[in-house]
């Protein structure tokens, strides 16, 4: 069929759509969000009726995602490794009620934290949920194996895990595609109570997941997914996850080698397949986007006469991706020239944009805070995390979605006053509600920002949930309407806002300030593309 | 045929759309291509790259090795000089003269210009002269474009194709400047 160019985010989102799927549930996150922008630009998704909105988070989306399952049909959820956190109570325990029809949750990593806070593999979620785990090395392959990841899923009645990272979800290449599958109808479970996790049922279900694994590991060995390639040099094998079967392929093709390689797209790895791998060659090198988690699973704990060369004996850093460069070094070749940066070049970290309201709103604040010590405002996920850099120095942390609203109440209830979160609007509606209603249960002196740029900023523009609610959310948790203030944060409006802030940063108890203005980027798109529907 | 390029510049620069011409031209005259680009955080106004490979034959690497890459294709004088570990030893530098000055310590332009004179091979263009006197500095990109055009291995036509098909959607007009952007780089 036909051939064309796309990311593997956008691979994938063709390869579900051509599975047969019948909704897409998702938070934006770098770097899977465009898997599921890529399907709600599609024509073909628009005309079948797809659901493609955004959910309010990760956790959410699992679990609608695993309602459409419910219901027969086809779901994928997509979400970064750290959604993963948010979303695990219900990916944990859909692997224990199983699924009815197909479901596939896409979990991008951030190896390097390009985008991230940190770098966590989630290969071990996948191991500790017991369900399979999916790789793909190439944008063909993303696109094939979502393809099979509904295969295997409807086939175990289990949800999958694709795992991909930041360079595969972000590089483009040709796919080809093939047949579209025919969306499933409306089927409920045979078994009615499959979903019902009470202790009783759940033991039953445990015993299931549990002896489904050597079905699983069978799949392993059978799928072609893991294969052995032969090779004549086997003073070293080369264990290639994922990703990084291309970067020894490439190195390989560039120097000459022809070490034996097993590569490896599909988890649980068969032990027999290991062990066979193993005895032909001298020593191993395991090659592994993210953990050395399978690296680990061969050394164990115990001295053993096999010699695995991977992350823990520093033949590869212990973090941080992989690059050909890397690998090369790893497999003994030297890079022949290389030239130094040039003194001269200086970093050129990322900026909030020109014109940002984040940008008055920090101001602001800035200076309302000026009486006070220092160290007393906890922020969040978003492009206002950026205020942590100079000029503004305006923060003190940024952990998780919503953690600045729980950590300011935590700071507070030991004796720090005033105490300030900054929110944004998204990661409020996101994670910072519940924080809230918290403060408001326990009376806590608390000054909550939310700087509302009605998007989600960081990822692009997807639309925000809290778009024209937060007033409303903020009166519903109970928070008192004389201290929920609104602020216009424009340079001109910089006085009062100031003054706004300092009066709210005195009262002991719950303040809710929303600092309202449009995000720069998505109001200049916006009239863009009025100006151009009025010229057409 | 295999041309490795990286592609560099500042957050909202536009080399996103140059790499969706080269993408476009190398997949239309039935080449493969594999294309690494900076999505989020950086996007903001930080450095950003895209490791763009075309060839003949398969390839298996999304990124570039150090010092092996073909060109370095900048739109921004000291983004071009971040990424000279990839750079082959024979390998050329084509950059816009224009600096793009975001950050405190940002070094004196003529520091930046001797480092690139400094390379055998390279091409330092007035890019966004070139563009504005087409009528608009936003299509410098192209212009860029069109100054490294003749290294590529891809036909004009092809390129032309490209930009045809990319821009139109945003008008006849839209597609000619940045043919023109594309020609007057390549005289420069």
């Amino acid at each position: 069929m036909s051939r064309f160019v796309l990311l593997g985010d956008e691979a994938i989102g063709q390869g579900a759509l051509d599975a047969g799927l019948s909704g897409v549930y998702a938070y934006p996150g770098t770097p899977s969000t465009e898997i599921t922008e890529y399907i709600q630009k599609s024509k073909e998704a628009q005309d079948r009726k797809v659901h493609a909105q955004w959910s309010a988070n990760e956790k959410t989306a699992m679990e609608a995602g695993l309602g459409m399952s419910y219901a027969g049909k086809r779901a994928l959820v997509c979400m970064k490794h750290v959604g993963l956190n948010v979303a695990a109570d219900a990916f944990i325990n859909a692997g224990m009620t199983g699924v009815n029809g197909g479901l596939v949750v896409v979990v991008a990593d951030d190896p390097s934290m390009h985008s991230s806070q940190n770098e966590q593999d989630s290969r071990f979620y996948g191991k500790f949920s017991m369900v399979p785990v999916l790789e793909p090395s190439t944008q063909q392959e993303a696109y094939d194996m979502t393809h099979y990841a509904f295969d295997l899923s409807e086939k175990y009645a289990l949800p999958v895990m694709l795992r991909i990272t930041t360079r595969l979800a972000h590089s483009r290449s040709s796919i080809e595609r093939m047949a579209t599958r025919e969306e499933n109808p409306v089927k409920l479970p045979t078994d009615l109570k499959q979903f019902i996790l009470l202790p009783s049922i759940a033991r039953k279900r445990y015993k299931m997941l549990l002896s489904t694994q050597e079905k699983l590991e069978w799949e392993g060995e059978n799928s072609g997914l893991n294969r052995i390639e032969e090779g004549k040099d086997r003073s070293t094998g080369v264990i290639a996850c994922g990703l990084a079967y291309n970067y020894y392929q490439e190195v390989a093709g560039d120097a000459g080698l022809d070490h034996p390689v097993l590569k490896i797209s599909q988890y649980p790895v068969p032990a027999t397949l290991l062990n066979h791998f193993i005895k032909q060659v001298d020593r191993v090198l395991v090659l592994e986007e993210g953990a050395p988690m399978l690296e680990e699973s061969l050394t164990g704990v115990l001295d053993n006469s096999y010699q695995i060369k991977g992350r823990l004996d520093a033949t590869l850093p212990r973090d941080g991706e992989l690059t050909p460069s890397l690998v090369k070094k790893a497999l003994g070749i030297s890079t022949e020239f290389a030239r130094e940066v040039p003194e001269i070049v200086k970093n050129r970290p990322p900026v909030l944009c020109k014109g940002c309201s984040h940008i008055d709103m920090y101001n602001a604040l800035g200076e309302a805070l000026e009486p006070y010590d220092p160290g007393r405002v906890f922020s969040d996920i978003g492009c206002y995390t950026l205020g942590a850099l100079p000029p503004y120095n305006a923060i003190n942390s940024c952990v998780d979605m919503g953690a600045s609203i729980t950590m300011a109440k935590g700071a507070s209830d030991a004796g720090i006053h005033p105490s300030v979160a900054v929110i944004g609007d998204s990661t409020f509606t996101h994670s910072g509600m519940t924080g809230l209603l918290d403060a408001v249960v326990e009376e806590t002196p608390v000054t909550v920002i939310i700087s509302d740029n009605s998007t989600t900023g960081m990822t692009g523009g997807q639309q925000s949930h809290a778009t024209n609610r937060l007033l409303e959310i903020c009166i519903g948790l109970g928070v008192e309407e004389e201290h929920i203030r609104v602020m216009d944060p424009l340079r001109k409006h910089h006085e009062e806002n100031r003054a706004m802030i300092s009066e709210e940063l005195e009262y002991k108890g719950v303040s809710v300030i929303i600092a309202q203005r449009e995000c720069i980027q998505t109001a200049s798109r916006r009239l863009k593309s009025q100006k151009s529907k009025v010229e057409s | 045929m295999k041309r490795d390029i990286i592609l560099a510049g500042v957050g909202g620069q536009g080399i996103l759309s140059i790499a969706a011409v080269i993408g476009l031209a190398a997949v239309e005259s039935g080449l493969y291509l594999k294309q690494a680009e900076v999505h989020g955080m950086s996007q903001r106004g930080g450095a950003v790259q895209s490791h763009l490979r075309i060839s003949d034959s398969p390839i298996a690497s999304d990124l570039i090795p150090e010092g092996s890459c073909d060109m370095i294709l900048s739109v921004e004088p000291m983004e071009a000089l971040r990424y000279l570990p990839f750079l082959a030893k024979d390998g050329w530098v084509v950059t816009s003269s224009k600096t793009f000055d975001n950050i405190d310590d940002y070094p004196p332009e003529e520091e930046i210009f001797n480092e690139i004179r400094k390379l055998e091979n390279h091409v330092l263009i007035d890019a966004y002269s070139i563009a504005r006197e087409l009528g608009s500095q936003k299509v410098s990109n192209m212009v860029m474009l069109g100054a490294a055009s003749e290294y590529l291995g891809l036909s004009q036509e092809s390129l032309e194709g490209a930009l045809d098909m990319l821009f139109g959607r945003k008008g006849k007009e839209m597609v000619e400047l940045n043919i023109q952007a594309l020609k007057a780089g390549n005289k420069g």
